[in-house]
């Protein structure tokens, strides 16, 4: 089989799981309350991608991006509430902000060598919070704001059309970084990663990538709470503390910094695991930390370190398949080389 | 008149408010200055001191005296736990990237905060630290109260026993050599881990005896306290230059008379702010700090 037919062969595959998975939440097999978890968990996951990106891939650490997800949110219920735009322009509107909220605080911090973007970007993440509890005509003040419009009033349709759009964008992002991360662009952000200075010998302009990957992670983050805001139709300032920031780098961390398959891995099932340790009330929040320092002290590659850190490529899947059928080897090399 | 008044008034909070930073910062640039470390769980080590003798005073009730005695055990248990958390999390990580040790650091910093909740001896609840009752001396119309000054005692009191120890001491003389070339001083015969371990003794020791000092003038004690003085603390380094002592001490007055200040003239909400404001502003204007030498990378 060609890569050509690779490709079109796992865009199907994609399709038919996302189909089948909303027809499963339609019918209710997957039922309400499954369902929204899982949604969360996307959330999540798309978030942690935007992290991954700027974290993982640059090798810059990012602490605020609950700071992103609280402009995309508030950002997109403004829109919607008193602009009254269609909630996908709105969702846009949103991340957009998020990103030029992020290329501001990328400026002045990305020329730097060092760590002063994780100090910078916690202090954001702080700020934000502090201005959304400050601007009550905007953002409701520390009570929160109510009555965001929601994706449907539908009561049947709304856990359906909420899982579709964040399972549909998040297949995006991961379609997205993952084509530019094998581009050039990508091999440049891997290079700073791997040694700021070669890079920079090597003529490779260190601090467009940095902002122009920051910038994008932002946008990811802030596109990541523009959906959290119609899904959840209501907000508050302390749903985006430093505690949910620490979530995210958890689940970049745990399913392995710079690996997209891990982050998706990793953003469902702690997520879940989440709901699961609800018993456990306030103890949970020990676990976490001890989750964190384990991982970066004995494996730091995270959960795909296990398996040889590759990505779980789908085209590759498909074309081992192939190649088995057809028995033939060639087919199978060839395979191997597309991502 | 008034005006003026009143300015010197907040300047002298101010003053009192960034001796504990000052000290909180001297933690942070030993540190990086040795391991090149933004060690997050520094602000909580002033939580946990505060907490130490917090038990401490209640035990022994409040004396001036007490209070004076309580830094002792305080300083103990957090100068053993800044060595264990220095041998247990960041020793194994000190030949990887640094982003995996600051990953740990904040691990850490989240299990000291999230642990000191969940005990059931601490909880989440604030708790009133005991004081001494409040005595007001006046001078040409600015007070300063008996908090005010022990802090300025304390806090001016361990700087320079720190000053002492780093320059004039043989182990102080071998900190600066490892932060000037950690590998040169081991092939001089340092014994590098053993000066790393004394760099988180003195920093948490200070730590400690800023979480009490702190506790002693915003009476109010609980898990999460130490997030904010931290944080400000951290930017009174960079701002001073960080891994340059004189620099987080200028850095830390700096930053309490900024924020004082900006409580008494401008708003209290903006008083987080202008500590990231500065810190921004020194970034973009002179990124090694007020007194800190440009550092070219060696290849």
């Amino acid at each position: 089989m060609s890569k050509k037919m690779n490709t079109v062969v796992s865009v199907l595959i994609v399709a038919s799981i996302l189909i089948i998975l909303n027809v499963l939440v339609m019918l209710r097999v997957i039922d309400e309350y499954a369902s929204q978890v899982l949604t969360i968990a996307g959330i999540n996951v798309i978030i942690a991608l935007g992290l991954n990106l700027i974290s993982g891939f640059t090798g810059q650490l990012a602490l605020g991006h609950a700071g992103f997800m609280a402009v995309g949110a508030y950002t997109t219920a403004a829109l919607m509430m008193k602009l009254h735009l269609p909630t996908l322009v709105a969702v846009f509107g949103g991340a957009l902000m998020s990103a030029f909220f992020g290329f501001l605080i990328g400026l002045p911090t990305l020329r730097l060598r060092g760590d002063y973007l994780a100090i910078v970007t916690l202090g954001f993440g702080e700020i934000i919070r502090v201005l959304m509890i400050n601007l009550p005509e905007l953002t409701g003040g520390p009570a929160g704001l109510k009555g965001i419009p929601t994706f449907t009033t539908n009561f049947f349709w709304r856990p359906v059309l909420s899982f579709a759009l964040v399972y549909l964008t998040m297949t995006l992002v991961v379609v997205l970084l993952n084509n530019l991360l094998n581009s050039s662009h990508g091999a440049a952000i891997i290079s700073i990663r791997e040694d700021e200075i070669a890079a920079n010998a090597m003529g490779i302009n260190v601090f467009y990538y940095k902002i122009f990957a920051f910038t994008l992670s932002a946008f990811i983050g802030g596109l990541g709470g523009a959906l959290y805001a119609p899904f959840f139709g209501y907000l508050s300032p302390n749903m985006f503390n430093f505690q949910k920031s620490v979530e995210f780098l958890i689940i970049v961390v745990l399913g392995g910094m710079g690996n997209l398959t891990g982050t998706v891995v990793a953003g469902i099932g702690l997520t879940y695991l989440q709901e699961i340790l609800r018993f456990l009330k306030d103890y949970r929040l020990v676990i976490y930390p001890i989750i964190l320092i384990i991982v970066m002290i004995f494996q730091p590659s995270g959960i795909m370190g296990l398996f040889g850190n590759k990505e779980f490529s789908l085209t590759r899947f498909v074309g081992k398949l192939a190649g088995k059928q057809l028995s033939g080897e060639q087919s199978s090399d060839k395979a191997g080389e597309v991502q | 008149m008034d005006f003026l008044q009143q300015f010197c008034q907040q300047t002298l909070n101010g003053l009192s408010l960034g001796s504990i930073y000052a000290l909180l910062a001297l933690g942070y640039t030993m540190v990086y200055g040795i391991v090149k470390l933004i060690n997050f769980a520094h602000g909580d080590i002033l939580m946990v001191g505060a907490f130490v003798s917090y038990f401490v005073l209640k035990q022994w009730g409040i004396t001036p005296v007490t209070l004076m005695l309580s830094f002792l055990p305080a300083m103990l248990f957090c100068l053993t736990m800044g060595v264990l958390i220095e041998k247990i999390c960041y020793k194994p990580l000190r030949n990887q990237p640094r982003i995996n040790a600051l990953i740990t650091a904040i691990g850490v910093s989240f299990l000291l905060e999230n642990g000191a909740r969940v005990l059931p001896f601490i909880g989440p609840n604030p708790r009133v630290y005991p004081t001494l009752p409040v005595v007001n001396y006046k001078f040409f119309g600015i007070n300063i109260s008996q908090v005010q000054i022990l802090v300025f005692v304390v806090a001016i009191g361990l700087m320079l026993l720190l000053n002492y120890i780093i320059n004039f001491t043989k182990i102080g003389k071998a900190m600066q050599a490892v932060s000037f070339d950690k590998g040169a001083a081991a092939l001089m015969g340092i014994n590098v881990d053993r000066i790393i371990s004394f760099t988180f003794v003195l920093g948490s020791s200070l730590g400690a005896a800023a979480g009490i000092l702190f506790a002693s003038a915003y009476p109010q004690i609980e898990p999460y306290m130490g997030i904010m003085p931290g944080m400000k603390a951290f930017i009174a380094a960079v701002f001073g230059g960080i891994g340059s002592i004189p620099g987080a001490v200028l850095g830390g007055f700096i930053l309490g008379v900024a924020e004082t200040l900006t409580k008494g003239f401008l708003s209290s909400q903006l008083a987080d702010a202008i500590a990231f404001g500065l810190l921004i502003l020194i970034l973009v204007v002179k990124p090694s700090g007020l007194l800190g030498k440009p550092m070219g990378e060696k290849v």
